[in-house]
């Protein structure tokens, strides 16, 4: 296993080094010159043409580019050509919220849309079935940002139970942070409580003919321990899949949700990152966006070694 | 066996019992069975598929599948109790301990995520007050007392670390650790090697006797039923055609269905041996041999030593036209390894195949080894599985001669020749699989296999899967073609009585390695080796001569 997980993070270098260059060259074949943006739109060409100068934008590409590549080998992640301060330091004050607001969403999707799944599973074709297969469409359907204003119209504005918008790090206590993130976390959830439901529930209706759970009620065992010890773990390996890969969908920028809610996060960073063509900070986020992709599916495989006994990695 | 003349109450008592399907066109799947078992009794339904022995059994476990089947009418007593209008609740309590169930797939009946411990834990957490180590204490020897080595170990395992016999043992153990009263089998050996078959047979009986447990067996296999039943229960279509005792049924059948059920099981008397031919074989194997290696190239850079399995060990054959050699052994034996290296499938380790003359051991993918495959077909076990859902009969069967560049007018055309020589109609072109019987989809992978004009027709278990009186047409129609065409058959089978009925010749093969290889009079009749003495003997009714219809004095 240690071997395995080796193995798999060694091969997630040339993965790295791969993305790394087609970022920066789709950066560079978009069209939009970060000169152009820092100096504005009255700055004359000579001016322009220094700002080129001092950002090292004239060098040809292959320079800049190994460049950067050395520099990061070095930690250095260049500065920000807007604000001037290291992108690393940009990104980090950033990341803290997005991943709270991600985390949150999670779990709130697995606690919320196991059950559905399962119960909806239990009775095949009947009420609960119906009814969740019903708000998963709902869930799918209705944007984000609509879900976001009718969460803050009701529990915010008109019952005065949540604040309205903003965000408190867990540094300033648990309640103020649960406080904020609720409401943003639960909007955020709501698609992916429509996808893991039902994939929970096509995962549990597969296991639930199986021989093992006639086995398990033959033994004259109760409904629950029937479904959540015998079936539900079974049909684990879909549903670590859609949570893992949507958590990481999640980190890499969820965009509306912060702007709806006014969450400081990593998704409008880009937002700003991409409009002011900041080179160095655009990069770094994806290279950091790649980056938990791999992580994150190497704990997916992980994980499904620790539910199943048959998967082993060598 | 039990005495029957004692007037103990039945532990299980079914009267007029009648299940449906729900819904609004209800189909009757039950029409109105009814039998007893009592104490220490062992009583075998009977039947072929679809004839609502696995019905009968999960109504009395109240596990008929919710919203699909229910019981319409009758009633089935355990102890006295009626379990038809019994509340959920109830039968909930009964299930595991009053009465018990073992599934016909040991494979599938575990839960593979969980271990055989907890498994076993949560029978007695369901039903009984103990402490964890009196659970687990009694678990340990309960595994003992179904002869399961090192019991610890089998505790702190997982489904799939264990054989097929030894999970079954398990599924056992969970049955009877809380000593029911009633015990039903559904067909509890089906998917086991015969020896192992034997074993487990030997120890429900040894268990049944030790605990006075009724037992209720359903099986398709007439043999395990003469070595068994008490008495006998024949089912067809959900009605009970027939019942009595062991000895009634089978020598004194009175309904037409039991008599033929009986006429079709294979004697394991070999048929007479046909006249040898000279020549040149058909196909000709020598000193086969296939290894496989586990293990991975990064670990062979480490210097791990990669897992060596020597599937196929220096095996060689000859068969001629028109002659047909069994390939007999038990799972693991390499039997099916010997056919797919033959349809190279899969590439073996060393050694020669010859077809017609040419060795295609060696041949690369490509055109020649496309030609030398038209030439061996292959018809494989499960009918269900080999044949796409999703393709009309007619585009399965023309798809290989279009590989080999025939025109699609020519190649239908044969198809609907011989879909008819299978004994199928023309329309059946147009069909798709899921609308035919198994025994008819095993008839239209044989059509598929012949639409390549073979020489060498390898069958891998081709009836196992069919009930006895399909099996026996399947049978004919396979010795009729080979009569009309010259065929070359390869049969592999684990089967001692399909054996002995249609092959020439029999190799035994155990490991890999062939232990005996002769006429199938020679080797049936007068085994040289412990082996095949072995197999033999653990056949399920050799003491009975199922076409005279008495016990054979036991042969030694």
């Amino acid at each position: 296993m240690l071997y395995y997980l080796l193995r798999r993070l060694l091969m997630a270098v040339p993965v790295m080094f791969l993305i790394a260059l087609i970022v920066f060259l789709l950066l560079r074949l978009t069209p939009g010159d970060p000169a152009q943006a820092i100096a504005g739109d009255q700055a004359s060409p000579e001016q322009i043409a220094a700002i080129r100068d001092s950002l090292g934008l004239d060098a040809p590409l292959t320079t800049q580019f190994t460049t950067w590549i050395g520099n990061m080998l070095h930690g250095d992640f260049g500065n920000s050509l807007i604000s001037q301060r290291p992108v690393l330091e940009m990104i980090g004050q950033r990341i803290g919220p997005t991943l709270a607001l991600a985390t949150v969403a999670m779990i709130l999707t697995v606690i919320i849309s196991l059950p559905l799944g399962v119960a909806a599973a239990r009775r095949h074709g009947g009420l609960v079935d119906r009814l969740v297969m019903s708000l998963s469409v709902l869930g799918f359907s209705v944007p984000i940002f609509v879900i976001g204003y009718v969460l803050i119209g009701i529990f915010a504005v008109h019952l005065k139970w949540f604040p309205v918008q903003g965000y408190k790090p867990l540094s300033d206590g648990i309640w103020p942070f649960l406080h904020r993130i609720f409401l943003p976390g639960l909007a955020l959830s709501s698609i992916y409580i429509a996808l893991v439901s039902r994939m929970t529930r096509a995962a549990m209706l597969e296991v639930l003919r199986e021989d093992y759970i006639r086995t398990a009620r033959a033994k004259g065992l109760s409904e629950r321990v029937v479904l959540f010890r015998h079936a539900l773990r079974n049909a684990a390996i879909p549903i670590l899949t859609v949570v893992g890969t949507g958590f990481a969908m999640m980190i890499s920028g969820v965009v509306v949700t912060e702007t709806v809610f006014n969450v400081p996060g990593l998704g409008r960073l880009v937002v700003d990152a991409v409009l002011a063509r900041d080179y160095p900070l655009i990069q770094a986020i994806i290279l950091l966006t790649a980056g938990t992709y791999v992580v994150i599916n190497l704990l997916i495989d992980v994980s499904y070694a620790l539910t199943d006994p048959r998967i082993r990695y060598q | 066996m039990a005495d029957h003349t004692t007037a103990a109450p039945p532990v299980l008592s079914i009267r007029d019992l009648r299940v449906s399907t729900c819904g609004r066109e209800p189909v009757e799947i039950l029409k109105g069975v009814g039998f007893d078992i009592a104490p220490g009794e062992t009583v075998c339904l009977v039947g072929e598929s679809g004839s609502g022995k696995s019905v009968t059994s999960l109504v009395t476990m109240d596990l008929l599948p919710q919203g699909e089947l229910c019981a319409t009418s009758g009633s089935v007593k355990l102890n006295g109790e009626e379990i038809l209008t019994a509340t959920p609740a109830r039968t909930k309590t009964l299930r595991g301990s009053d009465m018990a169930m073992i599934f016909q797939e040991p494979m599938t009946a575990l839960n593979p995520v969980l271990k055989i411990g907890l498994q076993m834990d949560e029978v007695y957490r369901a039903h009984r007050r103990m402490s964890p180590a009196e659970r687990r204490q009694a678990a340990l020897e309960v595994f003992a007392s179904v002869h399961l080595p090192d019991p610890p170990r089998i505790y702190d395992s997982y489904p799939h670390q264990l054989s097929g016999g030894q999970r079954q043992r398990v599924m056992i153990a969970m049955a009877l650790a809380l000593k029911p009263r009633l015990l039903i089998a559904d067909e509890p050996t089906t998917a086991l090697d015969v020896t192992t078959q034997k074993q487990i047979l030997t120890l429900i009986r040894e268990l049944q006797e030790q605990q006075n447990t009724a037992v209720l067996f359903i099986t398709h296999d007439m043999g395990v039923v003469a070595d068994i039943a008490d008495r006998v229960c024949v089912m067809r279509h959900g009605e009970m055609v027939e019942s009595g005792t062991v000895e009634e049924v089978l020598s004194r059948p009175t309904q037409l269905y039991t008599q033929a059920l009986l006429r079709a099981v294979p004697s394991l008397t070999p048929r007479k041996p046909r006249p040898e031919v000279t020549g040149t074989p058909a196909i000709e194997v020598n000193a086969l041999e296939k290894v496989f290696q586990i293990g991975s190239l990064a670990g062979q850079l480490m210097g791990r030593a990669p897992h060596r399995v020597h599937a196929v060990n220096r095996v060689s054959f000859r068969l001629a036209q028109g002659r047909t050699l069994g390939i007999v052994g038990e799972s693991g034996s390499g039997k099916s390894t010997v056919a797919r290296c033959v349809l190279r499938l899969e590439d073996p380790s060393a050694g020669e195949i010859r077809i017609d003359g040419q060795d295609i051991a060696r041949l690369r993918a490509g055109k020649a080894l496309a030609s030398a495959r038209r030439r061996v077909q292959m018809v494989f076990q499960d009918p269900n599985r080999s044949l796409n859902p999703r393709l009309r009969i007619a585009e399965s069967m023309i798809e290989g001669p279009l590989n080999l560049g025939e025109s699609r007018a020519s190649a239908l055309g044969r198809a609907g020749e011989l879909i008819e020589v299978v004994g199928l109609p023309r329309t059946s072109l147009q069909r798709f699989p899921h609308q035919f019987s198994g025994g008819q989809r095993q008839r239209i992978a044989i059509a598929r296999a012949l639409m390549m004009d073979p020489e060498v027709i390898v069958a891998d278990e081709a009836v196992s899967a069919l009930d006895v009186s399909v099996q026996a047409q399947v049978l004919e129609l396979l010795a009729d073609l080979q009569a009309k065409r010259n065929l070359a058959i390869l049969f592999i089978t684990h089967d001692l009585r399909v054996a002995a009925q249609i092959c020439d010749e029999v190799m035994v093969m155990r490991r890999g390695a062939v232990v005996e290889h002769g006429p199938a009079a020679e080797v049936l009749a007068h085994p040289r080796h412990d082996y095949t003495r072995s197999l033999i003997a653990a056949a399920p009714g050799r003491d009975w001569d199922f076409a005279a219809g008495r016990r054979l004095e036991v042969l030694t």
